[in-house]
């Protein structure tokens, strides 16, 4: 075995050798970003799929009636929660079974203020950046005394997981007149319904964007937006962190690393992100009910994203956006299978690839590809 | 003094791992900290880096009072720690260890210049992409030398630093220690092989039942007649 080396390393101030500090341009920086060590997928292979998936999903379109396009779109409503959640989970470490909690609570929180305050002005856009930012202050508060209080592993699932149930079962009993809030009545286990779509303030009267075409690319748009954004705060500083505390907290701790605030940061982060998903998904049907917070809707993005591949943000997107379609499609031809298929599905995943099946395609599929040249 | 405490106290349920320490260590110096099993030498590493809370008594760190402080909050002040079991990030490529180490105070060109330099120093180049976990014992070890070591520390603190390594590796790594000694970084090792302690140490601290039980150089140590009857015939943990 060579040993180390004695010479080559001087530490102290001279470390920081007289090497002039480059200008760095910060977004060259951040565009980097795109590809690092914490996501998979670089090289021109993988970015000529990337442009050709977009491209065939902004011509999807064309080729089908608007109808069903509002039915694809609602498919995208949902990527936002399983993103996040691979955030917590597949790069932090710490599995929420409850992100349907931020979910619920945006959800309504968009019904509540549009149908208090209406939709002119674009005010929509408004309460969809004030409900998301109720949900993320929910996860600063429940994040804080989990994170802060040492709740560590499987604890914080069960926390997360009540959390959800609870706020089920309370909006599920607020049937009667008296529990309103101001204009808007939470109607019990029926939930709330009649809230506007999101609106767009366009000179000659605003875009309502009711489930149909346009209301597709503006999901498809933000989807866009979150991926990449993700992808270059993942292989930021910021991500290599969340990866280190989910390899080894204490190493993390030990190496100048305020754990817990990290913890904390990536929980309101997946927080915000299910909010995201609670509104788009409330604005996209009008309507929101108790049953988004039930331990089944809180059971689906754990399957999805695990299914998907937690540690890695496009696997977990291409998982989410498999199964969701699998769901309803089965939800179409046998309701009542749906939910026992999704279950399989998760025995299944954890039994062959419990590092996700979509990941593992991934690699497996990169591996093939490597004596060829780049990596996809 | 680098690192000092004072009237350090600390115990769990009725065993007292920390009586009263006063306890010094110069700015420069290998310090060697010895003694046999449940001297409690892990304890006082514990508290000097803040994973453990004194019940009474204080820590000052180049002159601050660091008692109250978090583990990572001293790191940032300037302490680097390694583990006796490899507290490397075993999944994680070589490369991202080390990225992972510096980035706090590196970016960029400096970074990358710090990797290379570490590399080459642990003797891990062309290992960068391999994962940390699959290196042998020894060269995880180094590796986590290098994280401890690539930026700046003052005080470098090692639990055991060469525990599970062959005599060659040991020898090996006590010359990469004085190396780094010789550039400025000064270092408190808990160690009980006593022919690397007589390898590194400037001074050596025995403990025994949470209590100083000597003090002064290698030679005084050895040549102690406690010491040398009680404590090194029984450091074989």
């Amino acid at each position: 075995m060579t040993g180390p080396g004695n010479s080559g390393l001087s530490v102290g101030p001279s470390l920081i050798d007289a090497t002039p500090k480059r200008q760095r341009n910060t977004l060259a920086l951040w565009l980097s970003r795109l590809e690092g060590p914490q996501t998979i997928g670089r090289g021109r292979g993988f970015w000529i799929t990337f442009v050709l998936a977009v491209l065939a999903a902004a011509i999807y379109p064309m080729f089908v009636d608007g109808w069903t396009v509002g039915n694809t779109a609602y498919f995208l409503v949902w990527t936002f929660m399983a993103m996040g959640l691979g955030v917590i989970w597949g790069y932090a470490g710490s599995l929420s079974f409850g992100q349907t909690a931020f979910f619920g609570l945006a959800g309504y929180g968009y019904g509540v203020l549009t149908l208090n305050f209406g939709a002119a002005y674009g005010f929509t856009l408004l309460a969809l950046v004030l409900a998301v930012g109720l949900a993320a202050l929910l996860a600063v508060v429940l994040g804080y005394f989990m994170f802060y209080g040492r709740v560590q592993g499987v604890f914080i699932g069960i926390v997360t997981l009540s959390v959800t149930l609870v706020f089920q079962a309370f909006m599920a009993q607020t049937a009667g007149p008296e529990w309103a809030i101001g204009a808007a009545r939470l109607n019990g286990f029926n939930g709330m319904s009649g809230m506007p779509p999101l609106t767009i303030p366009w000179p000659g009267g605003d875009v309502l964007l009711y489930a149909d075409i346009a209301l597709y690319y503006v999901l498809l748009g933000l989807m866009l937006l979150v991926y990449l954004g993700l992808r270059m705060l993942l292989n930021a500083p910021f991500g290599n962190v969340l990866v280190a505390i989910r390899e080894n907290p204490e190493r993390a701790e030990m190496l100048g690393y305020d754990v817990r605030r990290y913890q904390l940061l990536g929980f309101v982060l997946g927080g915000a992100l299910a909010g995201l998903s609670g509104v788009l998904y409330t604005a996209w049907g009008q309507y929101i009910t108790p049953s988004s917070m039930s331990i089944t809707a809180a059971a689906l993005p754990v399957i999805w994203v695990a299914f998907g591949g937690r540690k890695d943000v496009t696997a977990t997107l291409i998982g989410t956006l498999v199964m969701i379609f699998l769901y309803q499609w089965l939800t179409i031809y046998g309701s009542q299978y749906a939910i026992v298929v999704m279950g399989v599905i998760l025995v299944l995943t954890v039994l062959f690839a419990p590092e996700g099946i979509v990941l593992s395609l991934m690699r497996w599929i990169s591996a093939r590809l490597k004596p060829a040249g780049g990596r996809a | 003094m680098i690192l000092q405490t004072k009237g350090l106290c600390k115990r769990f349920g009725g065993v007292h791992v920390a009586r009263n320490i006063d306890f010094g260590i110069e700015a420069g110096e290998i310090h060697c900290l010895i003694g046999p099993n449940g001297a409690g030498k892990s304890s006082l590493f514990r508290l000097i880096l803040g994973a453990h809370r004194p019940d009474s008594g204080s820590i000052l760190f180049r002159g601050e009072d660091v008692t109250g402080l978090p583990s990572f909050a001293r790191i940032r002040k300037g302490m680097s720690v390694k583990f006796q079991v490899p507290g490397i990030f075993k999944d994680l490529s070589v490369r991202q260890n080390l990225v992972i180490s510096f980035q706090h105070h590196l970016h960029g060109h400096d970074l990358e210049a710090t990797i290379q330099r570490v590399l080459a120093f642990a003797g891990l180049e062309g290992l960068e992409e391999q994962a940390a976990g699959t290196l042998s014992h020894g060269r995880q070890q180094w590796l986590e030398i290098g994280m401890a070591v690539g930026v700046e520390p003052q005080l470098l603190l090692l639990d055991e630093p060469t525990a599970g390594m062959s005599p060659e590796e040991t020898r090996q790594t006590g010359e990469m220690l004085r190396a780094l000694n010789a550039q400025g970084v000064t270092i408190l090792a808990v160690e009980h092989d006593m022919s690397f302690v007589q390898q590194i140490a400037d001074r050596v601290t025995v403990l025994h039942f949470g209590e100083i039980f000597a003090q002064g150089s290698v030679a005084e140590i050895i040549s102690h007649p406690g010491v040398a009857d009680i404590y090194l015939g029984a450091t074989d943990d």
